[in-house]
């Protein structure tokens, strides 16, 4: 089964391990994520006030090669999933801003492209059952605190699961053998653009998220957002660095744990480098692919 | 709560400069205040969300446009999701920042980003972050 696939900006650059564990990962599945051959920013924010009509000539240009590639498009990044879903709807829903969009593009069609998260691919197409069934590493004994942040729930017509009580991100971890942990912050905001203006804020909005679920026990926490992994991540830091704490909580993309729980290589997942404390957490529960194996040899001898 | 208005009379002429960028209605709102219980960032904010509604209604244009409160919503939707009124407060919130970003100000200055900041953050941030803060 192929996909078309729209990476966006971050998952080229800042977010490579996310887009790399993502590819890797659903090819064990099956799954071939088939990158629109040409494609532009989103411009990362759905433009809010309908008069913005030339706000959706960046997200319209993606839709209109998604409609080339076949007319579904699949996306990663939470920024991007919600930006070219709502500009879909409103495409659909508003005649008088697709004509005067579709005229400055030069094109027809617009607004009848099925925009799908990944996570949705995996709950409709692979099936979480067809999941549970190929998982290589069965995560047990992993707490893991799975965060929609914003874009993956709101607006209700966006949203790939019920926007106050979600459980497909839940249902997802449970497929791969870990137990997510119930915490009332998972769609909560970490601050988003904030970062750009605002960083004592984003510290606290990101801070109580992550001592929410440190405090209901999680082992990890898991995005699908890189500005969320941003803004976790980079108040962690200010946080241990000030505040003198030091249980941390690391912060992982989705894809990763997918891919670990494959029996991928944690190298290769880019869980090894950079991500904050992830190693020890995953040595200490015996998944960690050396350990896992001395692990199992203690057992059998 | 206690809102003292501006010397000027409520001008209509603003509140409907709003309701035409916005799209929202907002005489559909009836002040419940759940937007404010549910926002992240109403303790940020020097006008709450709620208020910030009441005080387009009432035409007191220079303090919503004053407040930072406009500046500090993320447009999260958190407001809009438990609206019973469905008014979308995130759009009116947008038109108020469009009406400023187009008077002038300047939120953000692009040259004092720190450069360690533009080296490390995701583009998305500074996409989304240039699209709502910079004129």
């Amino acid at each position: 089964m192929k996909i078309p696939y729209y990476p966006g900006c971050t998952l080229s650059t800042v977010a490579s391990d996310f887009d790399r564990s993502a590819r890797q990962s659903i090819r064990d599945l099956g799954v071939e994520l088939e990158e629109l051959p040409k494609w532009n920013c989103c411009g990362a924010s759905f433009p809010l006030t309908p008069e913005n009509v030339i706000g959706l000539a960046g997200p319209g240009n993606v839709l209109i090669q998604a409609m080339k590639a076949g007319g579904t498009v699949s996306t990663l990044c939470s920024f991007c999933y919600n930006t070219l879903r709502r500009t879909n709807n409103a495409l659909k829903s508003d005649a008088g801003r697709r004509d005067v969009l579709a005229s400055f593009l030069e094109t027809d069609g617009l607004g009848d492209v099925k925009v799908l998260h990944l996570l949705e691919v995996l709950r409709d197409q692979v099936g979480f059952a067809g999941l549970k069934a190929k998982v290589a590493r069965p995560l047990k004994g992993l707490k893991v605190a799975a965060y929609y942040g914003c874009m993956l729930l709101r607006p209700a017509d966006a949203a790939i699961d019920h926007p106050e009580s979600p459980k497909i991100f839940e249902d997802f971890l449970s497929a791969l053998g870990a137990t997510p942990v119930d915490w009332p912050n998972r769609g909560e905001c970490c601050g988003s653009h904030l970062a750009m203006s605002e960083t004592d804020l984003v510290r606290r909005l990101s801070g109580s998220i992550l001592s929410s679920a440190q405090s209901c026990g999680a082992d990890l926490l898991t995005t699908s957002c890189p500005l969320c992994w941003h803004n976790l991540v980079r108040s962690q830091e200010a946080i241990l660095r000030d505040e003198g704490k030091e249980t941390v909580l690391p912060v992982i993309y989705f894809t990763q744990i997918l891919g670990l729980a494959l029996g991928g290589d944690p190298e290769t997942l880019g869980i090894a480098n950079g991500v904050m404390g992830a190693e020890a957490v995953l040595k200490a529960k015996g998944l960690w692919p050396a350990a896992a194996a001395a692990a199992n040899s203690g057992r059998s001898a | 709560m206690k809102i003292t208005l501006g010397p000027a009379s409520p001008s209509k002429a603003f509140s409907r400069l709003v309701e035409s960028l916005s799209g929202e209605d907002l005489s559909k709102c009836y002040q419940c205040g759940n937007c404010t219980g549910g926002c992240p960032v109403s303790f940020a904010m020097d006008i709450a969300p709620s208020q910030v509604i009441r005080m387009v209604q009432l035409g007191q244009e220079e303090a919503v446009l004053r407040s930072n409160s406009i500046w500090r919503c993320v447009s999260c939707l958190q407001c809009f999701s438990r609206c019973p009124k469905c008014v979308d407060l995130s759009r009116i919130m947008e038109s108020l920042r469009r009406l400023s970003l187009r008077r002038g100000y300047e939120p953000v200055s692009v040259k004092a980003l720190p450069e360690e900041f533009i080296r490390r953050s995701p583009q998305m941030a500074l996409v989304a972050g240039f699209r709502k803060l910079v004129p």
